[in-house]
């Protein structure tokens, strides 16, 4: 089918999504991508957010990934995705919790180590919580 | 020949031993089958993974990484995956030999070897027998994650960027069946790209956000850590796989010592009984 694009998410411990859809958007490192069918070819990587893939006019499935790749070809969209767990799934309170601990490392780290860990897990847990939030007013607003 | 008594002892001693090697056994199937779950689960990772890499060599980037640039070799690394635990046959014991008799043959052409190691076994199997071990770790538990050797791959990684080490080769058991595991070793730096499909054969190529450098080097990190962690998980079959043959084998082992030493026991008493018997006859025949 033309007016559809192949989207294969993957993380190196399990495939996670492998659909046709109309329409993907991928957080990309330099800034949120929208892909539709026949796309020119292209790689980049990606920063922690979420995927959100357009399978019908009003069905949208979101994922959570902590960051990954991103390759684009005419037909399909291959992720492979660094820990991606399904956005249903993602526990509210653990990524709280995530981000209390990254916060308090942050503040009581020694070394550059520490701090660049703390740094990704900081955005990650605030990425997962975006992504919770959005999730949530979409249940009230329906 | 040994009392009833003694006999006896041994008999319940040897059936201890029975039960613990049985549910060994029995943990090491169920052990198997998730390991062998993961294993499935992590080949579409692989798969796209190398799909990608085949795109990538019919595109023509102008960047050349240092992941594919072959030079000659002085220092080979390894990276051996082993198991944390032992009453596993020879799975270890074969892979290492098989390591060995490479560094053995790479010594007679002055190539030196450094290793980067999985596992407890490789590693006191690594420091007893010398050599440069340049990053270990170990304690995977049943479930690894790819995290957990993401430190370890870096180092061996950027020892090869940085020119210290020429070649990488991964070794690791090969899981073939429940019966039959295989050590094999696996060279995986310098990458190669696949052979070149001739359908694809017109020039064109990515668009590289934010460069080619970047993305490319991310992608080969990727791509090794897809492969070594694959392998991680197949050993753990392995693993578990042997294990379950050993401990078969040893609670067979121990039905037939128990079937024997019954019958000398059966037999002892049997004299015993006769002995009384005859003793008792003759003195009757006595009065």
């Amino acid at each position: 089918m033309s007016d559809k694009i192949r989207l294969e998410i993957v993380s190196a411990e399990q495939e996670l999504f492998s659909k046709d859809v109309e329409m993907v958007y991928a957080p990309a490192e330099m800034g949120e991508v929208g892909v539709s069918p026949k796309h020119t070819p292209l790689i980049t990587k990606l920063k922690p957010g979420d995927v959100r893939a357009q399978i019908s006019k009003d069905e949208i499935e979101t994922f959570y990934v902590s960051g990954g790749i991103l390759e684009i070809q005419p037909s399909e969209v291959t992720i492979l995705s660094d820990t991606a767990l399904r956005g249903e799934d993602l526990d509210e309170a653990r990524a709280i919790e995530a981000e209390k601990v990254a916060q308090e490392a942050m503040r009581n780290s020694s070394n550059e180590m520490d701090t660049q860990k703390a740094k990704s897990e900081l955005l990650q847990a605030a990425a997962q919580l975006r992504l919770i939030k959005k999730l949530k007013g979409k249940v009230k607003n329906k | 020949m040994s009392s009833s008594q003694e006999i006896r002892t041994q008999i319940a001693s040897i059936q201890n031993t029975q039960k613990i090697t049985k549910a060994m056994e029995m943990v090491a199937a169920s052990k198997m089958k998730k390991a062998q779950d993961q294993m499935v689960k992590a080949r579409p990772y692989a798969d796209k993974i190398l799909n990608v890499m085949s795109h990538l060599a019919h595109a023509h980037p102008e960047y050349e990484s240092a992941f594919l640039h072959e030079r000659d070799v002085k220092t080979k690394g390894y990276i051996v995956i082993s198991s944390d635990r032992g009453l596993c046959g020879g799975l270890n014991n074969n892979l290492f030999k098989k390591v060995l008799d490479m560094v053995t043959k790479d010594k007679e052409s002055n190539i030196n070897s450094a290793f980067g190691l999985v596992g407890n076994k490789a590693s006191s199997f690594f420091q007893r027998s010398g050599g440069e071990v340049i990053a270990q770790t170990s304690q995977l538990g049943d479930k690894p994650t790819v995290e957990q050797v993401l430190g370890l791959i870096k180092n061996v990684v950027d020892k090869f960027l940085q020119g210290e080490i020429d070649e990488v080769y991964l070794v690791f058991n090969k899981f073939i069946n429940t019966v039959s595991q295989e050590p094999e070793v696996a060279k995986i730096l310098p990458i190669s790209i696949a052979e070149k499909n001739k359908e694809y054969d017109f020039y064109w190529d990515y668009l590289y956000e934010p460069d080619a450098k970047e993305v490319l080097d991310s992608l080969f990190t990727r791509y090794l850590e897809s492969l070594i962690y694959r392998s991680i998980v197949e050993n753990l079959a392995c693993e578990q796989a042997s294990r379950m043959v050993a401990m078969k084998a040893a609670s067979d082992n121990a039905t037939d010592l128990i079937a024997e030493l019954q019958l000398i026991y059966n037999k002892n008493r049997q004299a015993a009984i006769t002995q009384e018997i005859s003793e008792i006859i003759s003195g009757a025949a006595a009065l």
